[in-house]
């Protein structure tokens, strides 16, 4: 069985100071992938002088490499970056490996479909191991999250309006970097905020779950985008980490 | 030798194995340029704006086999925009008025349209082979005009983005070979298999593999019953488990066989009747297809498994390393594999330790994004390289890549002559020393004396283009992305690399001062492609001013792709850059994006 993978669609590393602290996902024994010190950031992927990019936004091929590091990205999921034309792989085989992907997503390891079930798993940074609920034992985005304040302590996205419509109008919090967001990988492979969408289109879609720090999305635009709908049960819970904490008594 | 009659200088020359050859002799003296064009059967042409198509006709009045390809090699990953050019017509066009002989027509990442398959079909009567290899432009009707008009056997291979309707396949009535390969097919139903004729046909090759929709299964084994020729057969995912074994007791002598549909909701008795027919074909050499392919029925394949010398696994990411490895380790005599990464570098270890033929590898990504996840390291590429001494042939993408396993790779597989190396996050260093890897592929060309074709990606500075200007002596391709330091790197390229017949960059940092340091070697090549470097457009007009015989094009593009930039972008900065010889002057199809200098 191979390691449980985790996507660093971001790409970012930890920060140095909290490598020996950070608790990466994974089985005992087993290894992330190998990913280099922050000293390059994602943004070192979207190549400096004249590369076409996506996201693109002022670009100048005389200008000094200090405009490189800076992206200014719509809010886009907190996903993976994209350059045009790469990795080097023709329209064909992307779009049929698209279908098949969404055609297998049933035969995904991640998601366990059944009778009356619907198991994905969920991870969050830090944790020693992820755990997997069943979707269909919820019936909104607040039944969610009690379950998921259950099992990972301090977690409530109950407050932030967890019916169709987005969280917008619930709570906005301060935004400082404690701050923890409930993200799910769908089946187009695309990381998304949990909420947007109604319930049903969300477990239609939903193939695993991660809580993941909102600093991860800084430097995509997205942070702004995300501590409006940051929990409050998630930044509590962050706090406790960080100060090298794990807290157990939600682990049975 | 000039006193030796036509006939006979003729026939020595008909023993002339390429076309660079031919070329050759017809420099010797004007007699011999006589003889050599008017007994030219097949004519190769590179790039179609690089000549006249008037030209080539007149010259070669014989010609049965032409050959014309269009867009640069970068058109494939979207870099190149939409409507930039490549038409056919004018080539359809000038043969049909000259070369009435004309048996074969292959084209490469060109506009075909209707109205020239039209021509293409009332204008040669022995016409029997056409293949499109990653053309766009027409439909069905083109291909019914075809069908109809042509009475011979007809190979028509269609590879890439054209849109085919499946509902105009049927008309083709002495039809050799189908081959729909990676196109996206407008499916306008399942009609177009029963639509062959009831008699007899001589089809040896048919291959629908793109087409998405459903298909007869009754018209397909009836097809099938009819075609005692059949060689080559690949099916789409629509054809069940059932369908392909009823086909299978009916083709003992096929060699080439694309899988339908594999997923798991079948009865074991399904799969035992697979493996049955399977059983029957002993010609069978080459695996493809397996689509969504669930693990349950590999089993079923292993029968087949130590005759095959091609296998095609690059669309199954339902596989995983382990079912993988099962079947691959049975494969004794492959030759060549294709794979995807989730094969990780174990199993590329199995396939080290079982498949010592092996000739060709390609590993491709299975996630598309820059940041994305292999399985696939160095490791496997080390494991490769040790266990399967015979390969020459390599596409890899993976994670990363060291510069002591390069070494090793080199060592071990001194023989590869294409080498293609894409680490998934541009100017990735060396993933133990944090180095560029300037020695790693430094050393492949060191002492891969005959390569041809070299892709490089990682960190890489202007010392991995002296090493390849120094010792890629026989390098005719070269594909560079995201690297370099300064013009100095391509300079090593243009001055060293004595066989460079294409060169493509993207994203580095390369201005005019490279641009412009060895302008007579473009005549020597057959294009330059570079885009998002540093070239302005003054560099060009020097270019093109000094080398009347270039073609300069430059596209900046203004259409909507472009929004983002519209606020910035430097005029005087070139985005993209194409520049090839040509014998033609400028051409006259330019779209309005394409300046030509």
């Amino acid at each position: 069985m191979s390691p449980p993978l985790e996507h660093d669609y971001i790409g970012l590393a930890p920060p140095e100071d909290l490598k020996g602290t950070e608790l990466r996902l994974g089985l005992p024994g087993s290894q992330s992938p190998d990913r280099r010190p922050a000293a390059t950031t994602t943004l070192d992927l979207l190549p400096p002088k004249g590369a076409k990019r996506v996201f693109a936004g002022k670009e100048k091929a005389e200008e000094a490499d200090g405009e490189d590091k800076k992206v200014a990205a719509p809010p886009q999921p907190a996903a993976k970056a994209q350059v045009v034309g790469w990795p080097p792989v023709r329209s064909y085989r992307k779009n049929t490996m698209a279908t098949s992907q969404l055609k297998s997503s049933k035969e995904e390891p991640d998601v366990k479909q059944g009778q009356g079930f619907l198991y994905v798993k969920v991870s969050m940074d830090g944790a020693p191991y992820l755990r997997k609920v069943d979707l269909k034992t919820y019936k909104n985005y607040k039944e969610l999250s009690l379950g998921l304040e259950k099992m990972f302590v301090g977690f409530s996205i109950g407050r932030s309006g967890s019916n169709a419509t987005s969280g917008k109008e619930g709570v906005s919090e301060s935004r400082n970097d404690g701050e923890l967001v409930l993200t799910y990988e769908d089946k187009d492979g695309d990381w998304m905020l949990v909420g947007d969408v109604p319930w049903e289109m969300f477990t239609d879609s939903c193939r695993r779950l991660r809580i993941m720090k909102s600093s991860d999305a800084i430097g995509l635009g997205y942070l702004s985008y995300l501590s409006a709908k940051c929990p409050l049960g998630l930044r509590k819970m962050f706090h406790s980490k960080v100060r090298g904490q794990v807290q157990e008594q939600e682990l049975k | 030798m000039t006193y030796f009659p036509e006939e006979v200088v003729e026939h020595i020359f008909s023993f002339l194995p390429s076309h660079s050859d031919r070329n050759t002799v017809s420099l010797v003296c004007k007699v011999w340029y006589e003889i050599e064009r008017l007994s030219r059967r097949s004519v190769f042409v590179g790039n179609c704006y690089a000549v006249r198509p008037e030209q080539v006709v007149r010259r070669f009045p014989n010609v049965r086999a032409l050959t014309v390809k269009g867009k640069p090699h970068f058109a494939d990953f979207n870099l190149v925009p939409p409507d930039w050019g490549g038409y056919a017509g004018p080539w359809i066009e000038a043969a049909a008025r000259s070369c009435v002989g004309l048996e074969e027509l292959r084209m490469k990442r060109m506009v075909v349209s209707d109205e020239s398959l039209e021509l293409l079909a009332r204008s040669f009567p022995r016409f029997k082979a056409l293949v499109l290899i990653s053309c766009e432009g027409f439909s069905t009707e083109g291909l019914a005009d075809i069908a109809s008009h042509c009475n011979v056997n007809l190979n028509l291979n269609c590879f890439g983005a054209c849109l085919v309707d499946s509902r105009t396949l049927p008309q083709l009535r002495h039809l050799r070979e189908l081959d729909l390969q990676e196109n996206d097919v407008e499916d306008r139903g399942p009609r177009w298999l029963s639509s062959f004729p009831d008699s007899c046909t001589s089809l040896v090759s048919l291959n629908f593999a793109c087409i998405k929709g459903e298909v007869d299964s009754a018209s397909l084994e009836r097809l099938v019953a009819k075609s005692p020729n059949l060689r080559s057969l690949r099916l789409n995912r629509a054809v069940s488990v059932d369908t392909l074994s009823k086909i299978l007791l009916r083709t003992p002598n096929l060699e080439d066989l694309g899988t339908g549909n594999l997923t798991e909701e079948f009865q074991t008795e399904s799969y035992l009747r697979l493996t049955n027919a399977l059983e029957k074909c002993k010609m069978l050499r080459s695996l493809s297809g397996f689509w969504d392919a669930s693990p349950a029925c590999v089993p079923f394949i292993y029968p087949l498994c130590h005759q095959l010398t091609g296998l095609n696994l690059s669309y199954t990411p339902t596989l995983e390393y382990s079912d993988l490895t099962k079947m691959i380790s049975r494969c004794v005599k492959l030759q060549r594999l294709w794979v995807l990464d989730c094969i990780s570098d174990k199993g590329l270890q199995v396939v080290a330790s079982s498949c010592k033929d092996l000739q060709e590898l390609r590993v491709f990504p299975s996630d598309f994004y820059v940041a994305g996840y292999s399985a696939v390291t160095e490791e496997g590429l080390v494991a490769i390289s040790s266990g399967c001494r015979k390969l020459t042939s390599l596409l890899y993408f993976c994670h990363q890549m060291t510069n002591e396993a390069l070494l090793t790779i080199a060592k071990n597989c001194p023989n590869f002559i294409r080498f293609r190396l894409c680490i998934l996050e541009p100017r990735k260093p060396d993933a133990t020393t944090n180095q560029p890897l300037d020695e790693g592929f430094g050393a492949i060309v060191r002492e891969c004396k005959g390569l041809r074709r070299l892709s490089i990606s990682g960190l890489l500075t202007d010392k991995v283009f002296m090493y390849i200007g120094k010792y890629a002596k026989q390098l005719e391709m070269l594909s560079i992305a995201f690297a370099g330091d300064s013009d100095e790197g391509m300079m090593h390229i243009m001055n060293g690399c004595k066989n460079l017949r294409k060169l493509e960059i993207r994203d580095s940092p390369f201005g005019d001062g490279a641009l412009l340091g060895n302008v007579a070697k473009y005549e020597t090549m057959r294009s330059l492609w570079m885009s998002s470097c540093n070239v302005t457009l003054k560099g060009c007009e020097i270019l093109a001013s000094k080398m009347p015989m270039l073609n300069v094009e430059i596209m900046n593009e203004l259409d909507g792709s472009c929004e983002m930039e519209e606020n910035s972008v430097d005029p005087s900065r070139v985005e993209k850059l194409y520049v090839y010889r040509t014998t033609a002057g400028a051409r006259d199809d330019a779209p309005n994006f394409v300046k030509i200098l």
